[in-house]
């Protein structure tokens, strides 16, 4: 009878707790879930960043709160529970791994919004938002393959997930455009940031003779592995990493998701949210190219600029056709576009990458 | 002039009187940080360790203590039987992780089938899982006298990376888009470790935790086993005389450690957690150590040690959120009750003495 009595008090609670969100109080409460320090440099740092900005895009209006260093699966569960039950309006939850945790609490505050980073399942009060890096790598790709000397280009890739190897496709296929004998060596460090792992990687690959160095892993271990070793040319990620410039960060893909939060406080505040699915490039400003340092020839810098603004516009995909699989089949006819489902779960290597994905 | 003499018997009353102290210190000195942060320490404090428990919302926190704590009592009181012999097993979190890769694998085995028998395989598999785990240090010591320590730690970075290729690849969800991690086991009922009352918080693992402790309880107070554990750490060479076989010893509490941590795992990855994701492990086998030692080795001090670093966990994050306070700051907490703790400790076993030391 005392359980049934706790729950029933339970449910009133949650009860209360919920509706309380209808009735309108006046600051929008925004909750952050970080998967990482804030001071990590990289990922959390940039999703920080974003935080601070609603801050100061809506002033008194808002409150933000954030819990750093939440692991995923249950704990995480529990950390939107908390801030679902303390009266957040909206909830971003920013590491692929709080996926159905952030379904599985959704379901439970149905007046609460959630977005979810990286993710691919959605509710009624779920929205999913990733960015599209791989156009950020087809710069880098370019930049990396007008510059190598050594025809040999080091790729730290953290998970075989898609991607990551859709980073690695777009960033091979623009360095082969420009430079046909371009070779890429590949080393996964399991992880997304581990600055001892990362400069091992970095430093392997400097050893087999990469002159650049591309990386998909948030530290900025691998900047200066290069810096040591001289010569190689890096590029910074997730943040600019400006601090390397101009040698060896020569740029950077910034991840910005500040106009995105912006945006959907806004909606929060006006009751216009909707649950949606946003894949936003360089065009809607989700992705950032970092300043291109005066290391790269002006002709190389120009073409890299051309680039991105023609992807920004849209006049240019980075995945256009005649493009072929790895094991030699064909995949996008001439002039064809990549579509949105074949990249989301890409798990093939482009025609010319040498080695297999780890499975 | 003060010094330290060391007691005759250690100190009964001292020995429950230490965690009670290390508590207040940690209160003082976990204040002055907070304070120093430029928050209020005693909001600080009673949203840590009041707000779960009696807050507005404790409702849903009580819960979730049970459901934070009951992996940490059950691989602690494992390890517990082997730290009192002086078998010391550092590896529980790897035991943890192929606990929960064997019994999620023999789950999914099976699906979509549903069957009432597919949860209890799943249990046994991942008990054996943790169990193979923790032989292959056992078996080690026994035959080339190898270092346990050593061996049982190097293990978790194997099972870390076992668990890493089994999220990417045999185990990978088929319908996951090609994202790493396994299908989620909450969706699949007949390999779900549900709560058994909803809202309550109590699911298998809680269950087993509980019967673990009476076990160890039983065990230790009543068994020739149990009186072999303990003379062979406070006595070894007695142990021998008494005719305990140190081998027996050595598998015995390094399997039962091992098992226990496979079935945390298993418990876990079937229920709170849902599936097998390359970050599955969160440190449960390492706080385990802690939980053991606040516990005093004992089965009780363990449940209520294991329900204390919960309480700091859960209520670590609400104040993270409510006070923005950093989560540094929540982990320098918590290390400094294992610090005084362990500080305070001392006085157990040695006493102050003040005024002129006596000659040697």
């Amino acid at each position: 009878m005392k359980i049934t009595t706790l729950l029933a008090s339970a449910a009133v609670a949650l009860g209360l707790a919920t509706s309380a969100f209808a009735d309108g109080h006046e600051k929008t409460k925004v909750g952050f879930v970080y998967v990482g320090p804030v001071g990590d440099g990289g990922w959390t740092y940039e999703h920080n960043k974003g935080r601070l900005a609603v801050e100061e895009a809506f002033g008194d209006a808002v409150e933000t709160v954030f819990v750093e260093n939440v692991a995923e699966g249950p704990d995480s569960e529990r950390v939107m529970t908390q801030m679902a039950l303390d009266g957040a309006d909206l909830i971003f939850t920013t590491s692929f791994g709080y996926m159905d945790p952030t379904i599985n609490i959704a379901k439970k505050f149905p007046k609460v919004k959630f977005e979810h980073a990286t993710g691919y399942k959605r509710a009624e009060n779920v929205s999913t938002y990733s960015a599209r890096f791989y156009e950020g790598r087809a710069i880098q790709g370019h930049i990396a393959g007008s510059m190598t000397k050594s025809n040999i280009i080091g790729y730290i890739g953290s998970f075989p997930i898609p991607e990551v190897i859709r980073g690695i496709n777009s960033a091979y296929i623009h360095a082969k455009k420009v430079n046909p004998d371009v070779q890429f060596k590949i080393v996964w460090a399991y992880t997304w940031f581990d600055p001892a792992k990362e400069a091992d990687a970095a430093k392997v690959l400097i050893e087999q003779g990469a002159d650049v160095v591309l990386q998909h892993t948030d530290s900025t271990a691998p900047q200066a592995a290069a810096q040591e070793a001289g010569n190689v040319i890096t590029f910074g990620q997730a943040s600019d990493m400006g601090q390397y410039a101009p040698l060896p960060r020569v740029s950077s893909i910034i991840d910005d998701w500040a106009p995105y939060y912006i945006a959907r406080t806004k909606a929060v505040m006006d009751g216009t949210w909707e649950s949606v699915d946003t894949w936003d490039g360089i065009g809607a400003g989700m992705v950032g190219i970092g300043e291109i340092s005066d290391a790269v020839p002006a002709d190389v810098k120009a073409e890299a600029l051309a680039m991105k603004d023609a992807i920004a516009s849209g006049e240019y995909h980075p995945f256009t056709g005649p493009l072929k699989k790895q094991d030699g089949s064909d995949w996008l006819a001439d002039g064809e576009v990549a579509d949105d489902g074949t990249l989301a779960g890409m798990s093939f290597y482009v025609e010319g990458i040498e080695g297999d994905i780890p499975n | 002039m003060i010094a330290l003499e060391k007691r005759p018997e250690p100190s009964r009353a001292f020995s429950y009187l230490t965690p009670v102290l290390a508590v207040i210190a940690t209160f003082f000195f976990g204040g002055l940080l907070f304070a120093a942060l430029g928050k209020d320490p005693v909001t600080s404090i009673l949203t840590i360790f009041w707000e779960p428990l009696f807050g507005e919302f404790s409702f849903y926190y009580r819960p979730q203590l049970l459901i934070k704590g009951a992996p940490l009592v059950l691989i602690a009181i494992g390890l517990s039987l082997g730290f009192k012999a002086g078998i010391w097993n550092i590896g529980a979190e790897g035991q943890y992780i192929m606990g929960a890769l064997f019994g999620a694998g023999a789950g999914l085995a099976f699906y979509p089938s549903e069957n009432v028998l597919i949860f209890p395989f799943m249990v046994l598999a991942g008990a054996f899982g943790g169990w193979l785990w923790a032989m292959i240090p056992a078996f080690l010591k026994v035959k080339f006298g190898t270092n346990e320590i050593l061996v049982s730690l190097m293990l978790v970075y194997v099972a870390e990376q076992f668990l890493a290729s089994m999220s990417l690849g045999l185990l990978k969800n088929p319908e996951g888009f090609g994202f790493p991690g396994s299908r989620n086991l909450q969706q699949y009922a007949s390999a779900h470790n549900a709560e058994i009352i909803a809202g309550s918080g109590m699911h298998w693992g809680v269950v087993a935790a509980l019967i673990a402790v009476i076990f160890a309880y039983v065990l230790l107070a009543r068994h020739r086993l149990g009186f072999a554990v303990r003379v062979t750490g406070e006595a070894p060479r007695a142990a021998r005389f008494a005719g305990v076989n140190p081998n027996r010893l050595i598998l015995f509490c390094l399997g039962t450690s091992g098992l226990l941590a496979g079935l945390a795992g298993l418990f876990e990855v079937s229920g709170p957690a849902g599936q097998v994701s390359i970050d599955f492990n969160v440190g449960y086998g390492f706080t385990a150590i802690i939980v053991a030692f606040l516990g005093r080795l004992h089965p009780i001090g363990i449940v209520l040690a294991g329900l204390l670093m919960a309480l700091t966990y859960i209520g670590g994050d609400i104040a993270q959120s409510q006070l923005g306070l950093p989560a540094a700051a929540i982990q320098v907490f918590q290390g400094m009750l294992l610090f005084f703790l362990l500080a305070l400790d001392m006085f157990t076993n040695y006493r102050l003495r003040f005024g002129r030391s006596e000659a040697a």
